[in-house]
């Protein structure tokens, strides 16, 4: 039988790896973009298993707006990301300092 | 060993192993393969709870949709440049420090709140009749009416600045400029040119 701790460990390890990748992948704008949906996948297999043991369908709604938001920040990001690419010539997030002061 | 549980294992596996992957894969066109495995292996994970209609939304518009637009993004944009990965090592520690204190807090929640099989329980599965997909709609349509038309407006809104930001305007396009046709002068319309008749004759 499979637990809610089995859920919640696997959710937090894909979690931790997503997280690490964002660190690993910094200079490439693309490569965060796709850590943070893994790191959103990880969030929604929770809010599923919250769901599944305590027989709340209100999680598996939650889960739903996240993939909404998500898809809408997806969109803009890589619109955001093509601008800057087109202005610039690279996606080297090193390159994006023009704010720096 | 329950069948279940071998599926999750297995599941667990692909999801972890393929997550491990993509985030090391020195390719960003691979990596975003290997972030489609790990979408299935979620979405396979959600079907063990009972979230089909979740599990194929996940498919369908993260695999189909978003999926597809960053092999687009990938492909179009030059990523293949080797200034891209020249750091890679230099962060490498502090994001194994991160994802170790990370984890160390996640263990600590966990091994504090009970979640395991006898506290929680496992809950009663529901039989071959049941609808997940009728039980989210009755819930999204009545308590969650309001969100959810958010929600649409939301991806109007992400639709119309994505559009806007990424659009080129065509330079000779006839389009109107309202302010300067309110600002005009009759001066600016009318010309008048005085035309000496005797000055062109000796021209002539």
């Amino acid at each position: 039988m499979i637990a809610l701790s089995d859920y919640l460990i696997l959710s937090s390890i894909v979690f931790c790896i997503g997280l690490a990748g964002i660190f690993i992948n910094r200079t490439n704008i693309i490569m965060i973009l796709m850590c943070v949906e893994l790191i959103l996948a990880a969030v929604n297999t929770n809010f599923i298993a919250f769901s599944f043991y305590g027989s709340d369908l209100a999680g598996q709604i939650f889960v739903f707006f996240i993939l909404t938001v998500a898809a809408a920040e997806v969109a803009i990001g890589l619109a955001i990301l093509t601008l800057m690419y087109r202005n610039r010539g690279s996606i080297d997030i090193d390159v994006t300092n023009t704010l720096k002061g | 060993m329950e069948f279940t549980s071998i599926l999750f294992y297995v599941f667990s596996l692909f999801f972890v192993g393929s997550s491990f992957v993509m985030i090391t894969s020195r390719n960003t066109a691979k990596a975003a393969l290997w972030l489609i495995l790990t979408f299935f292996s979620a979405a396979s994970l959600w079907l063990l709870l009972e979230a089909e209609f979740l599990a194929i939304t996940l498919i369908l518009i993260y695999v189909g949709a978003v999926m597809v637009l960053f092999m687009f993004v990938i492909k179009m944009l030059d990523t293949e440049e080797s200034t891209l990965r020249a750091q890679f090592t230099r962060y490498l520690p502090l994001g194994i420090f991160v994802s170790l204190v990370v984890i160390v807090q996640m263990a600590l929640v966990l091994n504090a709140g009970p979640f395991d099989l006898e506290s929680v329980g496992m809950p009663e599965q529901h039989g071959a009749s049941y609808s997940n997909i009728t039980a989210i709609a009755q819930q999204l349509y009545t308590v969650y009416v309001y969100p959810f038309e958010l929600a649409a407006i939301l991806l109007l809104i992400a639709i119309i600045a994505a559009i806007t930001l990424v659009h080129r305007t065509q330079v000779n396009s006839k389009k109107q400029n309202i302010t300067e046709q309110i600002n005009v002068q009759a001066k600016d319309r009318m010309r008048f040119a005085s035309i000496n008749k005797k000055s062109k004759k000796e021209s002539k």
